[in-house]
């Protein structure tokens, strides 16, 4: 990340550069928030089904592929709100993405997987949680997706307690993920447009969820800032760290080399 | 991390229905119990196969041996009255 190189970004959550019209149904909150959610889920999804083919064992390859799965069909849902689903995934370039820093984060070890893994699900449930029980459009489809997301946590804190309360080489490499991406989890409690929540209060009960597990799991809550100034509302406004860009361009090379092409 | 071959060996067993028993669906190699049923959620009924899941070591099973094979099922084989052909099954009645 060249923080000093990175001109400020534009502060226009929903408008996604796809060249087509969204619909005139005039919602751009609603498609702001939609867009956000959507990004977090289509990004963290694409990085999860990295690890077809490479996961330390063949049975966590498929629990973490079904995580991928389905956090990409709440993605697909999210930005079919939005516009077409393909051109929003396939066509943007990386400033129109909305998601968080945090999921566009590389895989690195199994660990800062996990690590990625816990900070986002438990974020998610609680943010899922509080939505569903608005008056947002949003809700239904948070409350469906809840239950997902609720294994999904689950998946992580297991894990993280296996880890850190495991042997000393995977209490390290659990402290070190852990460690590495505590500065980018202040951008989730940064109010999205579009979404009425209470931020105070997700960001009191994440760090209450998470300081549990680590407690359970022999490890420390990482110190330091959770965001820099370099960084504050960064992903939701389109600036992105370094490696995302090259994530972009493996997901979007086929469908941008044959265009409209099908199976 | 361990490798797959230091994990132990688990067996699954499925319920896909209320009402029906566990059937065995395959096995999966776990560190531990609760793993070993997460494994198997993510493994056997990711689509939709079951309602309860029971996972049990595979290191704990008492299995009969080919080689007994004929003492142990051959003589059940001539004794057709200890099946119950002779009854009707009452309408209705599923899964007997």
């Amino acid at each position: 990340m060249t923080p000093a190189a990175v001109p400020p970004a534009p502060v226009t959550p929903a408008s996604p550069e796809t060249g087509t019209a969204s619909p005139a149904d005039g919602a751009p909150a609603l498609h702001a928030a939609a867009l956000a959610l959507g990004d977090d889920a289509l990004v963290l999804s694409h990085r999860l089904g990295e690890w077809a083919g490479h996961a330390p064992v063949l049975e966590e390859e498929v629990a973490l592929a079904n995580i991928a799965l389905d956090l990409l069909g709440q993605a697909r849902v999210l930005l079919s709100l939005v516009d077409d689903e393909d051109e929003l995934a396939y066509l943007r370039e990386e400033r129109a993405f909305r998601n968080l820093q945090l999921v566009e984060q590389p895989n690195g070890d199994f660990a800062q997987t996990i690590a990625r893994q816990l900070y986002f699900s438990v974020y998610q449930n609680l943010l899922y949680g509080q939505l569903a029980d608005t008056e947002s459009p949003l809700a239904p489809l948070a409350a469906k997706a809840g239950k997902e997301v609720a294994y999904h946590q689950d998946h992580a804190e297991q894990w993280t307690i296996r880890l850190g309360d495991g042997t000393a080489e995977s209490h390290e490499r659990m402290e070190r993920g852990l460690d590495a991406l505590w500065r980018f989890t202040g951008e989730m409690f940064q109010p999205v447009p579009g979404l009425d929540l209470d931020w105070q209060a997700l960001r009191e009960q994440w760090t209450a969820r998470v300081t549990e597990v680590l407690e359970k799991a022999t490890l420390g809550v990482p110190e330091g800032p959770q965001s820099g100034a370099w960084a504050a509302g960064a992903g939701r406004e389109g600036l992105h760290t370094e490696s995302f860009g090259r994530m972009l361009a493996e997901m979007q090379h086929l469908h941008r080399s044959h265009p409209g092409a099908s199976w | 991390m361990s490798s797959s071959t230091e994990w132990p060996l688990w067996e699954v067993f499925v319920r896909s229905r209320r009402g029906l028993s566990h059937t065995h669906a395959g096995s999966l190699h776990a560190p531990d119990a609760e793993m070993a049923l997460r494994n198997a959620r993510d493994l056997y009924t990711r689509r939709n196969e079951g309602v309860s899941i029971w996972v049990v070591p595979s290191a704990e099973i008492t299995a009969s041996s080919p080689d007994e094979k004929d003492s142990f099922f051959e003589p059940a084989a001539d004794k057709p009255y200890r099946h119950p052909t002779f009854y009707d099954i009452p309408e209705g009645v599923k899964h007997l």
